[in-house]
Formats: C-alpha cells, structure tokens, sequence
C-alpha cells in the first residue's frame, strides 16, 4: 500500500532523511518511533506530499507521491492523517469540520457528509458533541474528532504523527482505544508514536528512525526483544523505563 | 463675528442629510471593495510567484507612502486621462478611496493570513483541499476573524478621512457643511454640527466593534 524506497532529503545542507526505506502492506500497522528530531515527522509527511524529497520515490497504491504529474489533492483525499496538535478548524462546529473536505472534495450533499459524519461521531463516542466548536472540546476528544475528520473520507490508509503527545495523560487511552479498533478492523496505518504499549498490542512492524535514518525495521516483538541497534537499544530503555 | 447662533443647524439638515449619505456610501464601497481587493493584493504579496508578488508589493508601498489627499488630486486629474472622459468628483472619490484603502486592507489580511498557524493549511490539504478552496474555506475565514477588530478601526479611519474630498469639491458631509457656512455666514457653527456628527458616528461605531468582536470571536 506505502512504498518508501531510498528517500532522501535535505534542508540546505541538512540532511534530514538518509536513504530512508520501509513498506506498508495491506491491513498492516507500522510503528515508526525515534529520539526527536530523528526526522519521524518529515518522513510521514513525504508520504501524502505535504513534505517534499529529494530523492527517491514513494508511491501509495501504486501511485508516485513525487511524480509531478500525480494529482496530490487527489491522492491525498485517499489518505487519512492526523496530527499532534489536532488541526480541526476552529472556526466550524464538529460536524462542519467533518463534512467540509467530503462536500468540497468528494462532491457528496450536505445531506450525505452529515448522515456519514455522525455515523463516525457515534463511533468516536461524541456523537452529542456535533455542535460544539473544537475549542469547547478536550484534547482528547478533539483527537477523536480528527480521526473522525479523517475516516469521513473513506481513507484507504491513515497517517498518524504523534496523534497523543500533546495528551494529557488520562486523554491518551480514549485515543488509543479508538486507533486500536481502527487496526483491529484491518485499516492500514502508519503510526508515529512513542505509545510502546499501542506499538506492541497491533503493530506488525516498527521502524527506529534517528538523525534521518531508518536504523531498524523490526517485526514488533523483535524490535522489543532483541533490538539490532545499540541505538534502538539505548532509546528503548529511556522511553520504557522514564 | 458676535455670537453663535445655532438656529442655522436647522435648516442646513437636509444638505447635511445628503453630504452623509454620500460619505456613508463612499466609506462602504471604499470598505467593501477595499477588502475584496486588498485580500487579493495579500494573496498576491503572499504567492510564490515572485514578479506577482513584487508587482502586489510595490502598489502597496506606493500607495502608503503618498499622503492620501495627493492620491485624491492626482487620481482625479489622471483618471479622465485612462477613461478618456471626465468623471465627477464622486466617482473619482470612490475609484480613489477603494483603491488606497485597498493598500492598506492588504496589510491588515496578510498578517491575518499569516496568523493562521501554519498546521491549518496542512490539514486542510491532508484532506484533499486544492490550495484556492484551503484559502477560501479554511485561511480566510480564520484571517478574517482573527483581523475583524483591526480591519473595522481601518474603516473608522477611512470614515473620517473622506472628509479630503472636499479638495476635488465632492459632495461630501463637509463640503455640506461648508456651502452651508458660507450660504448663511455661520461657518463656526456649520463646523461644529459636522465635528459633532463625525464624532456620533465614529464613536458607536468604535462600540460596535467591541460588541462585534465578542460575537464572533473563534472559540478556542
Ligand atoms: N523547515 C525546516 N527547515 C530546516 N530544518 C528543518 C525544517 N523542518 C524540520 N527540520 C529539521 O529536520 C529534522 C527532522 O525533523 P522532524 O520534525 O521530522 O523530526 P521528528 O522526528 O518528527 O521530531 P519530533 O519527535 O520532535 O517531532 C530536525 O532536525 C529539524 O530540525
Ligand atoms: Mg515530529
């Protein structure tokens, strides 16, 4: 479903991505983790294009992210991503946040993005929230909202960049849980996260990143067992044991 | 000059009446368009393209560093030059306001633009929204909110300075108010009334803005 092979990048002369390459299948779930700055976030976003690289190429269900011809709006319409700090448009309520893109993008009615997006509120459990605006909402469940923003779109897969960091603590299990059931239904994902507990439960893979490298790509309880790296190593035993 | 006598204001209203309308009307258009053409003067100064948005940026910095009542005289001195007949005062008054006030609502909706955090336009995009629809759906109407209280003390200022028609003899308010003066010799009197009847006006408007940024104030 996501093919990344040898993708580099630079900022000037920063190289911020080296030689990066690692793979989504169908139905699978990859965790990709590493110290900050390791380039978790530059990575997934080259994946939907929001990013662009400098080599190498990527494709998602067949198709090249970095082709200048490739339709990005459209391809991106097919990809579901959510982001640290939510994003939900402040300035519309829930459900205009979640029916906006099927509306302006997919050409659904007002009618059809609605009746989708409470179905996908009452399965995010906030289906009594439509009418707030993000700003009267926790985090936690702005989170929610955004993954219902996401689903709404029929994603083929979904992106996530550290969708719990900016949680307080007794948030993150409410998002987890719904990002588990996702997994469980077989969406494909890529996870940036630090959630190890989450990376164990349904993650097929996890990928180390640091200084813009993928250091290890791990079938998951490998990767905990018995990381390769020293690297891996060193970074497992400062985020498990905190 | 004796006493004031004030039994003047009486009789002058209707001219007054008509002298508001005009410079109400003129603080409207100049407002509307100028917002309209001043957001596209920022989208201008803020696109990739780098000859569009020098051109957006000159016509900015022009129009901002020539005193306002010079813009009024030379507009309405050249615009029969371009059209290729004469225009009233009126006209070139509006022609002229739209276009300054336009130099500075672009300033006012690029910053408000810019304030929009910069994650917006990638969700935005994440979900499929080409870039014209990320601006219209997503940008603008935060930049619009977020800039509502600068962007209606902008239109203060343009309110009170539509008084400078009276340099190309528009009949605005304070040309009204001056035939009137002069009309029956009470120009003190004809001055005040005008002083009096601006500062109505600018100061409910300033009321208005505070009650208006609580109504529509983004949630956060
Ligand atoms: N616009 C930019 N210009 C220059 N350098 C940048 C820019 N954006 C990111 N970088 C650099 O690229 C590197 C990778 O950044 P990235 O955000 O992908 O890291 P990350 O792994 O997601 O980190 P974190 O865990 O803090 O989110 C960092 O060293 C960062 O300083
Ligand atoms: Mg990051």
């Amino acid at each position: 479903m996501i093919e990344i092979r040898n993708v580099s990048k630079w900022y000037g002369h920063t190289q911020v991505l080296a030689n990066a390459s690692t793979h989504v299948a169908k139905g699978e779930v990859v965790v990709v983790c590493g110290p900050s700055g390791s380039g978790k976030s530059t990575l997934i976003k080259c994946v939907n294009g929001l990013e662009a690289f400098t080599q190498g190429t990527i494709t998602v269900d067949g198709i090249s992210v970095g082709d200048p011809k490739t339709d990005l709006p459209k391809l991106r319409a097919r990809v579901g991503m959510v982001f640290q700090h939510f994003e939900l448009f402040p300035h519309m309520n829930v459900l205009q946040n979640l029916a906006l893109a099927q509306v302006k993008v997919l050409g659904r009615s007002q009618e059809e993005a609605a009746t989708r997006g409470e179905a996908l509120l009452d399965r995010v459990g906030l289906r009594a929230h439509a009418a707030k605006f993000p700003g009267q909402l926790s985090g936690g469940q702005q989170q929610r909202v955004a993954i219902a923003r996401a689903l709404a779109m029929d994603p083929i897969c979904m992106l996530f960049d550290e969708p719990t960091s900016a949680l307080d603590p007794e948030m993150i299990g409410e998002v987890l849980d719904v990002m588990v059931e996702l997994a469980q239904e077989g969406m494909t994902m890529m996870c940036v996260t630090h959630e190890m507990g989450f990376a164990r439960r349904v993650a097929r893979r996890v990928v180390f990143m640091d200084h813009g490298e993928i250091v290890e790509d791990a079938p998951t309880g490998a990767f905990f067992d018995a990381p390769a790296s020293a690297r891996a190593k060193a970074f497992l035993s400062r985020i498990l044991h905190h | 000059m004796g006493e004031f006598d004030f039994s003047v204001w009486g009789p002058s209203l209707p001219f007054i009446r008509d002298g508001l309308l005009f410079t109400l009307r003129l603080t409207l258009v100049a407002m509307s368009g100028g917002i309209v053409i001043g957001t596209l003067l920022a989208l201008a100064r803020l696109s990739p393209i780098v000859p569009l948005a020098r051109l957006a940026g000159a016509y900015v910095d022009l129009m901002r560093s020539i005193p306002l009542v010079l813009v009024i005289l030379w507009f309405f001195l050249v615009i029969p030059y371009i059209t290729g007949s004469p225009v009233g005062a009126e006209t070139s008054a509006i022609i002229t306001f739209t276009a300054f006030e336009a130099a500075f609502y672009c300033e006012i909706m690029r910053s408000g633009i810019q304030s929009v955090p910069r994650g917006q336009l990638n969700a935005a995009h994440a979900l499929g929204l080409g870039r014209a629809q990320s601006m219209i759906h997503v940008i603008l109407p935060q930049a619009l909110r977020n800039m509502l209280p600068v962007l209606l003390t902008q239109t203060i200022v343009l309110f009170q300075d539509t008084s400078l028609v009276y340099a190309i003899g528009a009949k605005d308010m304070l040309k009204a108010a001056d035939v009137v003066g002069k009309n029956y010799n009470r120009p003190v009197e004809m001055i005040v009334l005008s002083a009096l009847i601006y500062f109505a006006i600018c100061f409910s408007l300033s009321l208005a803005v505070k009650q208006l940024q609580k109504r529509v104030a983004i949630i956060r």
